[in-house]
Formats: C-alpha cells, structure tokens, sequence
C-alpha cells in the first residue's frame, strides 16, 4: 500500500462530460429511447378498502386503538406504535382543520398547470390531534386560506361516488 | 406523542474507523457518461487520495436512490463493476434523499465490526436517463390509492412541511432564502458545482413558483454524479497518512410513514439520529462541540429544519443564526460550506459527496477554497429522504 496524495486540493479533478438538452435534440449524443407500459392493480387492503367502502356512503372512518387511546385517519388494521390489532372502528365528521397547505403551480410531472390548485393537510374532527389526510381545498382565493381554517367536505353525488379518496371532490371553507 | 425511540442501545465496536480517500465526479443535470463510468471516476479518485489500488479494498458498499430514475431493476447489480465490487463481499444501501450518508454509515459498520478492515462507499445516481423531467419517476414515492389520484406533485410534501416550519415560528421567507443565497455563493468555489452563483433575496422571492411556498430558487436541482470514499481500520490508517480523519458517531432513525399524523414543524427523524450519532461520540452539547456541519438542503428551509433537528440551534432559532452570519464559511458555525445540494447539485445518493465527502476534506484541512476560517476539530453531516422520515447522522473528528 502506498502512501496517499495528502498535499492536494479535493477534489483534485470534476470528470465527467456535460450535456445539455439541445444536444440531445440535435443527436449529438448516443443514446436508446424506451417507453416502458408496465400496469399495477393495486389491492387496498383491510383496512383501506373499508375505508374507500365508507367514502362511498358519504362517511370518513377512522379507527381506534385502545391501548394508546389514539383515533386514527387514515384507518389500519394494526396500531403502529403498540403494534397490536386495532379496537373499533368510528365514525368522524366531514369536517376539519387546516394543519398546513401549498398553493400548486405544477401538476405529477412538474409541467404547468392551467389554474393553481391548492393542497392541504386537514386534521378530521374527530379523530386525535394532528390526525390529517392530505386533499384539494378549494370555493377558497389562495391568499385567504390560512393554518387553522375550518373546512368542510364537498362530496361527490351519491350516484358518482367509486369508492375513492376523490369521492371528496375537495374541501371548502365552513363559514363564508 | 412523544414516545422514546431510541433507548438501551449499545455500541460495541471491534475497532475504530477512519476515512483516507474521497473522490467525486462533477454534478451536471446530465452527463455523458453512463452511472458505472460515474462510479468508477468517483473510485479513482478515493484510492488515489488514499494512496491505494482496487487490490486492497475488502468489501463494498454502494448507495443509490430509486431504480425509477434509471428505469432498470437490480441497480445495484449494475453499478457494481464501476464501483471495484465484484468479487468481493458488495452491498447495496438505499433510503430515498438519506442514502448519502447511510451508504458511509453502512461503511463504519463493515470496519467497525471487524468483519473488514478496509471498504470503499460508492455512491451514485444517474436522475437524466428518466427524460425529459425525473419528476415524473418521483410520483412514484406517493400512495397509490390514497395520494396518487389527487395527482401530486412530490414538491408538495416539501411545501407541506416549510408552511407548517415558518407557521409554527413565525418565519419569514426572507430569512430561509438566505441559505440558498449562501449555499449557491459557496458553491463558486467547488469545481464539481451545478447551480452556483451570486444571487439576491429578492431573486429567490421572485423566482418562479413552483407550490408556493416554494419557488424555484428555494429548490436544488436534479443531477447525475457519483462519490466515493474509503474507510479503514486504525492500523491500515497509520500506513497510507499521517492526518485520518475519525468517524466518532453515527445515526439513524426513520418516523412513520403515516405523515400526515405527524406535526411537520420539527424533524423528529432527525433529532432521533443525532441523539444515536451524539451519544456515540460522547458529545453532549453540539451547538458548543460541532466545528462544522454539513447538514442536507434539497431545499434552503431543510438546512435550518435539519441544523435544528441536529440540536445546532434551537427550535425556530436557525434562521436568525443564518441572518447573522453565523453559518457562513467564516462564522463560527460554518454550516454547507461545500455549497450543498442548492449550489452543487442534487444526485440523490450521490450527494455523499458534498456531505460525508466534504465534511472529510473538510476536517482534514483540504477543502482548498473552500475551507472554512475558522481551527476544525469535529463536524456532523446529515441527510433526509423517503417521505419526509429518514435521518441520518455521521459525526467526525480529526482527533482519535
Ligand atoms: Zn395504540
């Protein structure tokens, strides 16, 4: 073993070869292109698909641990932190709390979006504190939306409803 | 719900571990160069500086984010050839954005236990090959039955958590987009730099919005790159250099998955690890113990969530030691002064280099340009991934 190159500024070199889009474009660079079709069905679960079912009827279910004494939304079969069978399944309201929320100017694929939309986690009544799923605020101007606002579910008709977490077509505000 | 995660943990080690050698590639949006080419530069360089040959590694350990990216399974598999690791005891770590310093701590355990006495980390991420944007790999991360049919974007969990950040302290944007002010200008003096430059406030402020609160400017960009470095025993160290650098401690800690029950203010999962890391190094007050930090910024608010959750300021109180100076390469707590991920680039996995990588050269007194002003005895370096859970925390020094 040989004794290091200890007197040198690190990293001694920047290897590697930059490319820019344009050279891409123009076939200045080797390259394959593949555009994979791979499909997925996604089962939801015990405790998700009870969940979905509950949408369907107009209703948020949570559950109930009663060890830790937590209820819980999103649902699941198993408490996380007792780690034990969840107790009970309850009812929560449709309505909520704003615990954060951002104002989207970009859609799945950072492309633009025609109108921003605005997204939140929303603490549901009922269930314990900081108990949020993330969802669409919306019958709201973006600079009036703040932490703390009180909102309310705007539902699919019943005829609409699939069974999915956009049953909840978005939240509006509960006064105004 | 405060619940006790990490107690009764014992660390009994064959032996301590010191890092010799460390190489990077440039960090480029997109390079030429396919990821094993990336990873066999990074490694020429580790074992140039360390003064050793492929011959006389050991064993191992390659770091790299989501297969998504490179639309090819078995990644690690791979990149093995460009990392030295065939035919010989090779493993592959990943855990999202923290892959950059666990793929280091996976490294310590290898020597540390004695199963080797020499191993070399490799870290790599090749973001441009999922085209035109690698933003479409990242919707991957989001649940598909519950996330994904409100078509996100993954900038929204960052956005998320800055609101909750700057509402619970009452800070404003002004003060986080110091740090990418910071971070982009100490960039000027790292030659591998992507996204460096002078820029203003007010530049971040009017920077495109992306999911307000975040702009453009708040944000690091995609890249391709690879890091190595190499990690030996106490008695490898004295023949290849009088100057080792020690690692002292390491962390890690991941929150649950369920994010949207967590209250996003404060990075639990990092403080969990710093607690591990801290506890090994015998350092029980950072703030007065740390000489140099280089905590993770894929974002400017993330270096001052992660300096708080690394206990290097109290809770909300790390933009106001950003506003006065303190983390500036000539402060007292020299906080990113590689130039980080907003001003080097963001290579997942790969930003080992301007993490573990950095904090090495760093207290071994060869960071050229970019050395800090102030003596260097010990420093931290941290990274973050997955949905917003993982911490991962390595604690260094120049003295044994
Ligand atoms: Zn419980």
């Amino acid at each position: 073993m040989a004794v290091g190159k200890k007197d040198i500024e690190c990293p001694p070199y920047a290897e590697g070869t930059p490319l820019s889009d344009e050279d891409i474009k123009s076939g200045k660079v080797t390259y394959v292109e593949d555009h994979p079709d791979i499909r997925y069905s996604w089962t939801a679960g015990q405790a998700i698909s009870r969940f979905l079912n509950g949408l369907k009827e107009g209703k948020i279910l949570g559950v109930k641990c009663n060890k830790c004494g937590r209820i819980m939304v999103p649902p699941r079969m198993f408490c996380e932190l007792c780690f034990k069978p969840i107790d009970d399944w309850v009812e929560l309201k449709d309505t909520g709390t704003v615990q954060t929320f951002s104002i989207s100017y970009i859609d799945p694929d950072a492309r633009p979006l025609p109108e921003p939309i605005i997204v939140a986690v929303i603490a549901i009544d009922g269930a314990s504190p900081n108990m949020g799923i993330m969802h669409i605020l919306d019958e709201v101007k973006p600079e009036d939306v703040y932490i703390g606002m009180k909102v309310k579910a705007v539902w699919k008709s019943e005829e609409e409803r699939e069974g999915a977490i956009t049953d909840i077509k978005y939240w509006k505000p509960l006064e105004g | 719900m405060e619940v006790e995660k990490i107690s009764g943990l014992k660390f009994h080690k064959k032996q301590d571990v010191a890092i010799v050698g460390a190489g990077m590639t440039t960090f480029k949006r997109r390079l030429n160069e396919t990821g094993r080419e990336l990873s066999y530069m990074a490694v020429k360089q580790a074992l140039e500086e360390a003064g050793m040959t492929l011959d006389d590694i050991e064993m191992v350990v390659m770091g790299s984010a989501p297969d998504t990216f490179d639309g090819l399974h078995m990644k690690g598999e791979y990149l093995l050839d460009g990392s030295g690791g065939s035919d010989r005891p090779y493993m592959r770590v990943f855990v999202g954005g923290g892959t950059g310093v666990f793929a280091p701590i996976a490294g310590y355990w290898h020597v540390a236990s004695g199963l080797a006495d020499i191993c070399l980390v490799v870290c790599e991420e090749k973001m441009s090959s999922s085209y035109p944007h690698p933003q479409s790999a990242f919707k991957y991360i989001w649940d598909p039955i519950l996330d994904r049919p409100l078509n996100p974007n993954l900038i929204w969990i960052f956005a998320l958590e800055m609101r909750r950040y700057m509402h619970v302290h009452d800070i404003k944007h002004e003060d986080i987009a110091l740090v990418s002010v910071k971070n982009k200008a100490n960039a000027l003096d790292h030659p591998c730099a992507q996204v460096a430059g002078k820029i203003t406030v007010e530049d971040v402020l009017n920077s495109e919005p992306m999911a307000l609160p975040v702009r453009r400017l708040d944000v690091s960009p995609p890249s391709d790159g690879a890091a190595a470095l190499i990690m030996v025993a106490p008695h490898i160290a004295r023949q290849v250099t009088d100057n080792p650098v020690w690692v002292t401690g390491v962390g890690w800690a991941l929150d649950t998955t369920w994010w949207t029950n967590r209250d996003l203010y404060f990075p639990r999962y990092v403080a969990e690890a710093a607690k591990m890391a801290y506890r090994m190094a015998h350092i029980t007050d950072p703030r007065k113990e740390i000489d140099v930090a280089e905590p993770y910024d894929p974002f400017d608010y993330k270096e001052l969530h992660h300096m708080e959750g690394l206990g290097l300021a109290k809770k909300g109180e790390a933009p106001i030691l950003t506003r006065e100076g303190v983390t500036a390469r000539d402060g007292d707590l020299p906080t990113c002064p590689s130039g980080g991920l907003l001003g080097v680039g963001n290579p997942i996995a790969a930003t080992m280099g301007v993490k573990a990588c950095e904090l090495y050269w760093q207290l071994a007194y060869r960071a050229g340009k970019r050395q800090v002003a102030k003596e260097v005895t010990t420093g931290v370096c941290q990274a973050w991934g997955d949905l917003m859970q993982v911490g991962t925390v390595m604690v260094m020094s120049n003295k044994r």
